[in-house]
């Protein structure tokens, strides 16, 4: 890296912060969110729900382990910038391949460091999410600020269709460039899970889906075959699968129409798993409506309680929009989980299909494992499904 | 769940003195616990011997028993309390081990008294370092691979099947694992396991793979009964695997694991304390993770509150003692709130956004001839925690809180300077693990070394190293400036580097005072961020505040009522601990309910000072000039208290009153005075009292000479110190040549002093309080050592047990003079020695000392609270407290001592203090109390058995009465050539040994056959000789019970002969209060 340029983060609100660029030469706008998982930076920029997001981490020093491929949530990261308070002059670990700044300096993607990103997170955190821009052209305080106002809303967008596949596909078990395998070091078993008796297909919905969510049905007993978020129900149901997953993906969920519709018409025919984006979109298939968080859930320390068990577990969160609790209840749906910090919906099950969703990310990627367990509720719903009981 | 209605009352077992290792981390712990516990409505039990614990204070809990924590004496708490439950994972590993025992020995059963938060089944497979590698292996966990061997072709086939050299070699049942080592090459191996096998009673090593240098992680975890889990912080070893996690800086958050890799750890984490099975609370987990494979294996466990989880607690916010106290009642984590952001539940893990390092503090100056390699054992005394926005301001905060005269990661202050040690040296100090190996990484790259070159040697992440080498290049950049030409944006860069203004002035070659002035003038100002649980997603209530330089200031408006800042003494050191924590928090407390809001400044993780609801506002900052100014300034106090904190604050008053702050209470002009030499006579002159023959010398000539006009024996000692460093008793004029250095370098160009030694005086502790009017004494404490013992490590008692009416009388009218005279607004300690019926002053504080607390918990009066409300203005009078109480029980005081950890130190009781902590014995009865405080500090005194009796010919008419008495009571004397003719010739069986290098058996041996049941061994110098020193290290690894001086051994046998003839009974503090006299 030769010496550092200048660069600058100017907010909708007229706040402008100036740090050091890293990454990409870039000046890109996008909307303003902060993500407190203190590990796992990697995962985040290549989660494409971030798509047309510039992430803020609270965490003040980024980059220190590097990149590693396996750890990739997509085959290029999707955030549109990145903000840190300091970057790692090194890397530090025996898996990485390659440093952070090549990393987003490859993909085009730009960086700001030095900046007080704590003070960035306070504003966000009190009033609200906001467009901005992030330049390392030597924009003056007044472009920057343009720019920011000038982007189009996140509200009322279809983000999924950027980042979605545009075909059907199947995602291999056996190809290594998918690297199914579940990170454990050499000597630790504790991660293995029992043999499945038999394996399931599942028509996975692409609307962004991160990469971990494939490797985890795989994992979990599911032969996966991916579609782009503009298949119809008629193709899902041509293609006769056993269970129907709904990913995650960036944007506003009530501006996806089409999706919603589609769901609708799965929704009687298929056992169905939806995560994040994907429970959003079962919300609007139930008849239910989702709204703007003020400045979203992202990070991995979330509580979230299960209300028919009690039990809470710590989750792995993304997302600015949520489920609103009264709307899905004349569709059927049931609210089953929440989260404890401000009460919002955090997950749904209908009250007769077997069809249920999260908001959260049980996959990980990064974040805390606590929800693994529900790829495998999904299989058991499946093999109920298939074996007529249910 | 709700709480549980079935238990009544709770028995909470406190951690005792204060050792290395156990240090006041579980005062915090069971301090944090009964509070939690009352406020749910239960009866709370407490039992611990150490009094100058806040958990101890009469309101904490409902009975506070200061009593030994031995399983005798808490079956009769037991018995008379009837507990329905036993908290045992919060007083440490003494409080889980006798919990064990109590359990072992059928007792809880016996009483119905149910185990909660982990169970006796968990805290074995836990602590059984077998059960729990099959336990992790179980559950597809990695460990250490090792096999246990019983001969040479044994341990050849363990060694292939283990793998590669190098191999650790752990002989079985060794003391301190003598005899064991790291072998990298077979041919180390085979002597080292031959000689393993020779060595070990049951001729058995284990040999094991070697995880030096790997990375070392610990997990700070919590449970609940409905088996949620949470991780409440990650912590990374700075220091390789190698070096006890007590003695290594370690980093908070995990500064170097990737995702992936820290949830493999949580998960592991998680199914670790579920296999081992601990109900409710926290646990402490360690891993080891290979840097070249990411193999990850794990080291241990603890199944309590650990040193490490008060570290996490400060670290975050989130108080993990109180929750785990409340989870062990039954409540969940999602039905308990999150006291800092109080919307949010406290079942979640805290995300923090900035980084704390803790660096250990140690003490080998104290300990000469023991080894300062830091090694799998822990030896340091004493901790400070630093928070910054990034590894590199933290770490050079953490640097500068230690007071070891390190200013941050150098630039000036000791081990810091522009002259570069020779290679050799910096080599050798970065290969073995040392205390100094830190700024010895500063030398290496100032000389050139590259990280890949200092990784190599230390084995220390490159990260870690690279951000160091970071802060050397800005110290390099500096250099090229003067502060008129350094850019501003160049000097705010350093200032978020972590560098003081005192780091600066030495780069820069100016005033500290001066850097500080053009800073402010250039607008480069401290802002202050909080520490919220949450990396500000959520906001925070709670003011709790580290410094840094940011964009932001986020201090909280005040709520209008003055303020009063409290310094605190930074890292636990031997001579300064607990004790002034005690007076601290006190002070908080006391001004708090005056309507005051508190200001608490403190670097020292471990205590109940830097708990975030002990004072108002509480700032986790080292305790030096500029951090103290810049809080002052910032909070606009209207005072600060510095008589509370020991030392620290001390040193900083002047300088703090030249800058503005008021002092309140007694003067800083007043506490220098008292170690004036010239004002101080003065004083005693004013007052008409009179101290030893005394001298002041600048250089070491002039000291000798001094010496020399005064007379052998005197006291050789440095002025501005605690704990009695560098201080001498020398009968010599060679020996004081020996040591006058050293005098001298404990505090360079301030003077030493000389005093006349008064040998076989009585010497008296008297601490009082005074408003400025009115003088009231808290207590007067006798030692049972004769004058030239510190009074740290003396054995006291109180009231006075030898001394007469009148002479009291006398030393009452002294101390009142003195407080006048001093003018003393707050506490002030006196040391005075009385020989052939004379008084002498030998000291005088005019500020805490190490005894408030005991003395406080001996009338039942808090003194340290009178005297926080007396320097606001209160009157005594108006504060009720004007009359000296005087217990109707007895009272002793006895020391802990560390010996045991550091091999080859000289062992004896002189004026340099050397116990890390201290026990209270109370009863109605003397002898009682001087057993039970023996019981308690451990060894207890012995009723039957063998008696070893070796004493200097001053003693031996007196030793020859004790021989009497102790053969009488059914003793076998045994003793050494001059004592054993000594006492034949006086017609007292003995049994004679050979001395040590003459012959076999020695007493060494019968101590460690087990067959020697006291040791009573009184110095024929200076320091004991060689084979006096063997007999006092043997006794002190096998728990012997040992006197070394006569005084010590008469108030032993009074303790026995009560043992023999009087019941023990317990008494809680509560019932003995108002048991008091008045003057």
């Amino acid at each position: 890296m030769s010496s550092p340029k200048p660069a600058v983060l100017a907010l909708e609100d007229g706040s402008v912060y100036r740090g050091l660029a890293f990454g990409a030469d870039a000046t890109i706008a996008g909307e303003c969110v902060f993500n407190t998982s203190m590990t796992g930076y990697q995962e985040i920029l290549s989660d494409p729900s971030y798509f047309g997001q510039i992430v803020t981490m609270t965490a003040p020093q980024i980059g220190n382990y590097g990149i590693t491929a396996e750890d990739n949530e997509a085959l290029r990261p999707m955030a549109s910038g990145f903000v840190v308070r300091e970057l790692s002059p090194i890397v530090s670990n025996w898996r990485s391949t390659v440093s952070l700044h090549d990393y987003l300096a490859k993909h085009g993607i730009p960086g700001i460091s030095e900046v007080d990103t704590r003070a960035i997170t306070k504003k966000l955190r009190v009033d609200g999410a906001m467009k901005c821009c992030l330049s390392t052209l030597g924009l003056s305080d007044a472009e920057a600020i343009a720019q920011a106002k000038g982007w189009r809303d996140m509200a009322g967008s279809d983000y999924v269709q950027d980042v979605s596949c545009k075909e059907p596909y199947i995602w291999s078990a056996e190809d290594p460039a998918n690297y199914n395998g579940i990170y454990q070091p050499v000597g630790t078993t504790l991660g293995n899970l029992p043999p499945v008796p038999r394996r399931f297909r599942v028509a996975a919905f692409d609307f962004g889906a991160k990469h971990t969510i494939f490797r985890k049905l795989i994992r979990h007993g599911f032969d996966v075959q991916v579609f782009p978020s503009n298949a119809t129900a008629e193709q899902i149901k041509e293609h006769a699968p056993d269970g129907v997953f709904l990913s995650n993906g960036p944007g506003d969920p009530a501006a996806l129409a089409y999706v919603h519709k589609t769901v609708t018409g799965l929704v009687n025919d298929f056992p169905i798993f939806g995560i994040c984006l994907g429970h959003q979109m079962l919300t609007h298939a139930l008849g239910g409506t989702t709204y703007k968080l003020k400045f979203g859930h992202r990070g991995g320390n979330q509580p979230v309680k299960n209300l028919e068990t009690g039990r809470v577990s710590i989750t792995a969160q993304n997302h600015g929009f949520a489920t609103d609790p009264k709307s899905i209840e004349k569709g059927g749906g049931i609210v089953t989980e929440i989260n404890l910090n401000d009460n919002t919906v955090e997950g749904l099950r209908h009250k007769s299909l077997p069809i249920f969703s999260v908001q959260y990310h049980p996959e990980a990627a990064p974040g805390p494992n606590d929800a693994d367990p529900l790829f495998n509720d999904f299989y058991r719903l499946v093999e109920q499904r298939k074996a007529g009981k249910i | 769940m709700p709480k549980r209605t079935d238990l009544k009352s709770i028995l909470i077992i406190g951690a005792g003195p204060i050792v290395i290792g156990q240090a006041c981390e579980f005062d915090y712990s069971g301090t944090q616990a009964c509070k939690a516990l009352k406020e749910e409505g239960y009866r709370v039990i407490l039992v611990n011997s150490n009094p100058a614990t806040i958990m101890t204070d009469p309101e904490f809990a409902d009975v506070t028993y200061i009593e030994p924590l031995t399983v005798e004496m808490v079956e009769k708490i037991i018995a008379t309390e009837r507990p329905s439950a036993l908290l045992p994972t919060l007083g440490g590993q003494t409080a889980l081990n006798l919990s064990m025992e109590l359990f072992k020995a059928g007792i809880l059963e016996k009483y119905g008294v149910e185990m909660i938060g982990a169970k006796p089944d968990a805290i074995n497979k836990g602590e059984d370092r077998e059960l729990f590698k099959q336990c992790m292996l179980k559950i597809g966990l990695d460990v250490a691979r090792s096999r246990t061997v019983k001969s040479m072709d044994e341990a050849k086939a363990a060694a292939e099947e283990i793998g590669s050299m190098p191999l650790i070699i752990r002989p079985s049942f060794t003391l301190g694992g003598s005899g064991g080592g790291i072998a990298y090459n077979v041919e180390e191996f085979e002597a080292i396991v031959a000689n393993g096998l020779d060595l070990s009673p049951v001729h058995e090593v284990l040999i094991e793979e070697c995880l030096l240098g790997w990375k070392e992680y610990e997990m700070e975890v919590m449970r609940d009964h409905k088996d949620q889990c949470v991780v409440i912080c990650s912590i990374e070893n700075f220091d390789p695997m190698g070096v006890h996690t007590g003695d290594s800086i370690t980093v908070a958050p995990a500064m170097t694991l990737s995702d992936k890799e820290y949830q493999v750890m949580r998960d592991a984490s998680f199914a670790v304390i579920r296999e081992i099975g601990v109900e409710t609370g926290g646990s402490n987990i360690q891993f080891s993770l290979d840097p070249k494979t990411g193999r990850q294996v794990v080291i241990e466990m603890n199944p309590r509150v650990s040193r490490s989880s008060a570290l996490a607690s400060k670290a975050t916010g989130f108080p993990i003692a109180k929750i785990a106290a409340k989870l062990a009642v039954g409540y969940t984590l999602d039905e308990l709130r999150n006291d800092i952001t109080r919307l949010t539940p406290a079942s979640f893990e805290p995300t923090i956004d900035y980084v704390v390092t803790k660096i250990p503090r140690f003490t080998f100056e104290k300990f000469p001839g023991s080894d300062p390699t830091l090694t799998s054992a822990m030896k340091s005394v004493g901790e400070a925690m630093a928070i910054g926005r990034t590894f590199k301001e933290s770490m050079q905060k953490a640097l500068r809180s230690l007071e070891t005269g390190a200013r941050g990661f150098g630039a000036g202050g000791k081990l810091g300077g522009d002259e570069l040690p020779d290679d050799q040296t910096i080599r050798r100090k970065l290969a073995t693990p040392n205390s100094e190996r830190i700024l010895y990484i500063r030398y290496a790259y100032l000389a050139g070394y590259t990280v890949d070159q200092i990784f190599d040697l230390t084995k220390i992440d490159p990260w870690f190293l690279t951000q160091l080498h970071e802060i050397t290049e800005m110290e390099k950049a500096l250099r090229a400036h003067t502060l008129a030409s350094i850019p501003t944006d160049l000097l705010r860069r350093a200032k978020k580097f972590g560098f003081a203004d005192a780091q600066l002035a030495h780069i820069l070659k100016e005033d500290v005072l001066a850097v500080r002035a053009a800073r402010k003038q250039r607008g480069v100002q401290t802002t202050y961020r909080l520490v919220d649980t949450c990396a500000a997603e959520f906001e925070a209530f709670t003011p709790y505040y580290y410094s840094s330089y940011g964009d932001e200031n986020e201090v909280m408006p005040s709520k209008g009522k003055k303020k009063i800042m409290i310094l605190g003494g930074g890292p636990n050191r031997i001579g300064q601990g607990i004790e002034f924590d005690y007076c601290c928090v006190h002070a908080s407390f006391a001004l708090r309910e005056a309507g005051y809001e508190t200001v608490m400044v403190n670097s020292n993780p471990e205590t109940v000072s830097t708990d975030y609801d002990t004072s108002d506002r509480l700032y986790f900052e080292p305790l030096t000039l500029e951090d103290v100014l810049e809080v002052y300034e910032q909070e606009q106090c209207e005072g600060a208290i510095v008589q509370f904190g020991g030392q620290t604050p001390l040193n900083l008053a002047t300088a703090l009153k030249a800058n503005g702050v008021n002092i309140i209470g007694t003067s800083p002009e007043s506490i220098e005075a008292a170690e004036d030499r010239k004002l101080f006579s003065a004083i005693l002159a004013a007052t008409g009292l009179k101290s030893p023959a005394h001298r002041t010398a600048m250089n070491e000539a002039d000291a000798l000479a001094a010496a020399h006009d005064i007379g052998f024996p005197v006291l050789l000692r440095p002025s501005f110190v605690l704990g009695g460093r560098g201080m001498f008793i020398v009968y010599s004029e060679q020996e004081f040549k020996d040591v006058v250095r050293q005098a001298f370098d404990v505090m360079p160009d301030k003077p030493v002093l000389i005093d006349k030694f008064l040998e076989d005086a009585i010497e008296l502790d008297v601490d009082c309080i005074s408003d400025g009017e009115t003088t009231v004494i808290g207590g007067m404490l006798e030692h049972i050592e004769y004058a030239g013992v510190h009074s740290g490590d003396a054995s006291m008692v109180m009231p006075p047990h030898t001394l007469g009416a009148d002479m009291l009388a006398t030393v009452r009218r002294a101390a009142h003079a003195l407080a006048k005279e001093l003018k003393v607004v707050g506490l002030m300690n006196v040391q005075f020695a009385i020989k052939d019926g004379e008084l002498y002053v030998l000291e005088v504080n005019p500020r805490a000392s190490r005894t408030v607390p005991f003395v406080a918990k001996a009338i039942g009066v808090p003194l340290a609270k009178l005297a926080a409300r007396v320097m606001t203005g209160s009157k005594l009078k108006d504060l009720g407290f004007t009359a000296e109480q005087i217990p109707n029980h007895w009272c002793v005081k006895e020391a802990v001592f560390p010996f045991v950890r550091f091999p080859g130190a000289t062992i004896t009781l002189s004026p340099e203090m050397r116990s890390t902590g201290e026990v209270m014995g109370i009863d109605a009865d003397l002898g009682v109390a001087f057993a039970k405080a023996q019981a308690a500090a451990k060894p207890g005194l012995p009723t039957k058995g063998n008696v070893f009796l070796s004493v200097k010919d001053a003693d031996k008419p007196r030793a020859a009465a004790l021989a009497r008495e102790l053969a009488a009571l059914g003793f076998v004397v045994h003793s050494t050539s001059g004592t054993a003719q000594y006492l034949a010739d006086q017609g007292i069986q003995v049994n004679r040994l050979q001395k040590i290098d003459e012959g076999r058996p020695t007493a060494v041996d019968m101590i460690k056959n087990g067959q020697m049941q006291l040791i009573i061994n009184t110095p024929s110098g200076m320091i004991p000789r060689k084979d006096e020193n063997k007999i006092r290290a043997a006794a002190y690894a096998h728990s012997v019970c040992i006197m070394t001086t006569i005084t010590g051994a008469f108030a032993a046998l009074e303790g026995i002969k009560a043992l023999k003839n009087k019941a023990i009974d317990v008494k809680p503090i509560q019932k003995y209060r108002g048991n008091t006299r008045g003057v």
